[in-house]
């Protein structure tokens, strides 16, 4: 199964690469005119972005600079220790949603710390699989478009960060319970 | 509310540091996300700009329409608003599949162009529709069947079995995915009305 998983994965943009163009060659596309004609609206949508994306991670920058993730962590310990949450995952658990890069050097100090094979490793590894930076992703799908009101989006996006979040600790009890 | 978590997140921190004597990294925090997010954006640039070109091939050779079709009937289940054979389905199938193998750099221009088409049904063009949240919503939870940026990580630190993580992590997602599924249709009802 897993295997082919993996050769699915290396084959499916190969395969985009050969089967867009040889289809719309069939219908007469014109193909280096209408290529060129798309990755030039690409440019566009990039300059649209990066505003946005700047705001994003200077908010994020120095909120994270000022060491409020520490004072988090700290509140939220009780919560943890009440639910059976190592607490040392709780910076990668604050991080996740807000940076991609935060997160993936938090979990390589705990994978390096604790050992891969630990409960820690394990249940940090497995928080970092399981969802993605809602902030990055906000910030830049939103500003591809120009849209400055999110309305509920964060609310949405955040929430499952916490399910998940939670679900990575029950998945690692249930999975690596030794 | 991205107004309010924004300054939450700048003015606390910059008051937060004063208090504990830290002010001057502030700074170079600043900085430094200035400059990264300039970083960020050239590296994806190249990649979108291909992407967007490959994808208007897509669209010209009415490729877009016939996978568009192909989604509809559980897509329709998820995005009521969209009509039928609308080509953002294939956008969106397309970004959740490339996601789901974990082909992030492809996905990501899929979702721009979802959020293109999203934005064109759009009424209200500087706020979030119902359907882009959903949208949103199960990109950011989405499943990725082998998270290979985890497994490299845990071959560094000397993990003896580094793919043993992936049963839960799928677990994990799906559970996490179903309920912002469930989330966003109780707040797109309180919101919207429908």
């Amino acid at each position: 199964m897993l295997h082919w998983i993996t050769v699915l994965s290396g084959y499916a943009v190969p395969l985009l690469l050969l089967g867009i163009p040889v289809y719309a060659f069939f219908k007469k596309v014109p193909l280096y005119e209408t290529f060129v004609e798309g990755a030039a609206q690409g440019l566009h949508i990039v300059i649209k972005i990066f505003p946005y994306l700047l705001g994003m991670l200077l908010a994020i920058a120095v909120f994270r600079a000022s060491g409020a993730f520490d004072l988090m962590a700290q509140f939220l310990r009780p919560v943890c220790s009440l639910l059976g949450i190592p607490p040392e995952v709780l910076p990668l658990a604050i991080m996740r949603p807000l940076s991609g890069s935060g997160a993936l050097g938090i979990t390589a100090e705990l994978l390096n710390t604790y050992g891969a094979d630990s409960f820690i490793g394990r249940l940090a590894s497995v928080m970092q699989g399981s969802t993605d930076t809602t902030f990055y992703v906000l910030a830049v799908y939103f500003g591809s478009v120009g849209i400055r009101r999110y309305r509920y989006a964060l609310a949405v996006g955040l929430g499952a960060d916490i399910v998940s979040f939670l679900a990575s600790v029950l998945a690692c009890h249930l999975f690596f319970s030794s | 509310m991205v107004n309010i978590i924004w300054f939450i997140l700048l003015a606390g921190g910059i008051i937060l540091s004063m208090f504990n004597g830290k002010v001057d990294v502030i700074s170079n925090a600043a900085f430094a996300a200035a400059g990264n997010s300039v970083a960020i954006v050239i590296e994806i640039t190249g990649v979108i700009c291909l992407w967007m070109g490959l994808l208007r091939l897509a669209e010209a050779s009415g490729l877009v329409n016939i996978i568009a079709k192909l989604a509809a009937p559980i897509a329709r289940l998820l995005f009521p608003d969209v009509p039928r054979d609308h080509p953002a389905f294939f956008a969106i199938l397309m970004n959740l599949a490339a996601n789901v193998l974990g082909l992030g750099n492809a996905a990501t221009p899929f979702g721009l162009k979802a959020m293109q088409y999203l934005q064109e049904l759009n009424p209200d063009k500087k706020s979030a529709s119902a359907s882009m949240i959903t949208f949103l919503a199960l990109n950011t939870s989405c499943i990725t069947l082998i998270p290979t940026l985890v497994i490299s990580l845990r071959v560094q630190a000397g993990s003896a079995s580094p793919t043993e993580i992936i049963g839960a992590t799928i677990f994990a997602t799906c559970i996490g995915t179903t309920f912002a599924v469930f989330f966003d249709r109780i707040l797109r009802r309180r919101y919207f009305g429908r």
